[in-house]
């Protein structure tokens, strides 16, 4: 598997195809139904987010609480389309990248096209495996949110597919 | 007629809490071994991806980390015998007290809210529990917990087929379903079908279907066969391991059937991703 940090050059984000293997390394931000729900009100009112969303990266997941000392719980994708609606906003607003898993709308893959972007898609119901991959985790935004908070992820080596590329190529569509 | 037997419910607490833990923590053995000779028929990233299912479990049984963060809503299927007394207090109440104590001691994700449709708050402790009680003969309390992820539950289904649909209509019913669920709900899947009963009967038909262990059919050679015929078609979908293409969209399909009404033939089809998590409590 082809080993990345984030945010990539536009060469490596071009070079990407659907269906490709990755090793991903960098920082995450966490963010699921709740968090992109307020995401998108603070972007209509004119606020300020809480976290720079220029180049960013989003992960789609609710962990479990952290035991013993480590950084995070169980940390699995959720199923991205139900982040659909909010999704081209925060890519317009400057996000990049996404990982989750499942399908995405005809939206957001036009938005992904236009900005260069890549949605990955990781392994539901590995959360044990995953959460090694994370090192470090801060608390954000959203804390009355517990599993849905706002927290800022660093991974080494997080494994995951090129969902769609920036061409619009869809893994799920593959003959 | 038998003795009565009392049970004080504050026995179940315990049996409940790491029935929990349990749960979240073990694959259960019959995954893993079905997950393990499915790999040697797929292609290479469906390959990698039933290992890496592997790995995880081994991870989180040694590390105890749950297998997925989504720990899922219990279902509790109680089945009391009517010679049993319950002391102490309520028995639902006590059962309740076995998840709260389960999901917070073991640091399981509370995945509950208080009000489906306005509030949506989150009771915090992963209760309650959806309790289904049955009275049978003898003196022994069973329960049968399952943890119920949503990535799957969403994709499930019930049809009101009716006797001219015949065994074309089920299998037409379950490959629509599983369709439709396709990478959301984590494939490979776990498959259950209810036959047969009222509209809510075939749906709790086909949540005891997932219950039962992956290496036992049904017990009636004809569904038997449908259960083999039913996970071929399904696989040659291409779905395959987190809908990434391949051969392995099921593990197993399992179906449960029972009497029904002259006119009809309800079905439903309960998908569950391959964390599979199911215990029982016998006291
Ligand atoms: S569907 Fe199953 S494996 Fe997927 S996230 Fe939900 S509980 Fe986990």
């Amino acid at each position: 598997m082809k080993k990345l940090t984030l945010p990539l050059s536009m060469e490596e984000r071009r070079g990407l195809r659907a269906g490709e293997g990755v090793l991903l390394s960098g920082t995450v931000y966490t963010a699921r139904d709740a968090a992109h729900k307020r995401l998108h009100e603070m972007i209509l009112n004119g606020e300020e987010l809480p976290f720079d969303l220029h180049e960013a990266c989003i992960y789609y997941v609710g962990p479990t609480p952290a035991t013993q000392g480590r950084p995070i719980g169980s940390a699995g994708p959720t199923t991205s389309s139900r982040m659909d609606p909010y999704t081209p906003e925060l890519i317009h607003h400057g996000l990049r990248y996404m990982i989750g898993k499942g399908r995405r709308s005809e939206e957001v893959k036009e938005a992904i096209r236009q900005y260069d972007a890549i949605y990955f898609v990781t392994v539901g119901g590995a959360g044990a495996l995953l959460s090694h991959c994370v090192k470090k985790r801060r608390m954000v935004a959203f804390e009355d949110l517990l599993a849905e908070a706002v927290t800022e992820l660093y991974v080494e080596d997080f494994p995951c597919y090129v969902g769609i590329d920036r061409y619009g190529n869809d893994i799920y569509d593959e003959e | 007629m038998g003795k009565i037997r009392e049970i004080d419910v504050s026995e179940l607490i315990p049996l409940i809490r790491n029935a929990c833990r349990e749960m979240a923590m073990e694959y259960g053995c019959d995954i893993r071994d079905a997950i393990r000779q499915a790999r040697e028929t797929e292609n290479e990233r469906a390959r990698s991806i039933l290992d890496l299912l592997l790995q995880n479990a081994e991870i989180a049984t040694s590390e105890q980390i749950p297998i997925c963060q989504d720990t899922g809503m219990i279902i509790a299927f109680a089945s009391v015998g009517q010679d049993v007394h319950f002391t102490g207090g309520s028995f639902q109440q006590a059962l309740q007290e076995g998840v709260r104590q389960g999901y917070h001691d073991f640091a399981l994700r509370a995945s509950v809210v208080a009000d489906p449709l306005y509030d949506r708050i989150n009771t915090k402790d992963n209760t309650p529990a959806v309790i289904h009680t049955e009275i049978t003969e003898g003196d022994k309390v069973q329960i049968s917990l399952m943890a119920k992820g949503f990535g799957s539950e969403n994709k499930s289904a019930v049809a009101m087929l009716t006797p001219a649909d015949g065994e074309k209509g089920v299998i037409r019913f379950v490959l629509d379903t599983v369709k439709k669920a396709g990478p959301n709900a984590c494939p490979p899947f776990i498959i259950g079908v209810g036959i047969g009963g009222t509209f809510e009967a075939c749906a709790l038909l086909s949540k005891k279907a997932l219950l039962r262990p992956l290496q036992e059919k049904n017990s009636d050679v004809r569904y038997a066969a449908l259960e083999d015929r039913l996970l071929q078609e399904v696989n040659a979908l291409g779905i395959g391991p987190q809908g990434l293409h391949g051969v392995t969209t099921a593990l197993k399909v399992q179906i449960e059937q029972m009497p029904t009404h002259i006119a009809g033939m309800p079905c439903a089809v309960n998908i569950c991703c391959h964390v599979c998590r199911h215990a029982k409590v016998v006291i």
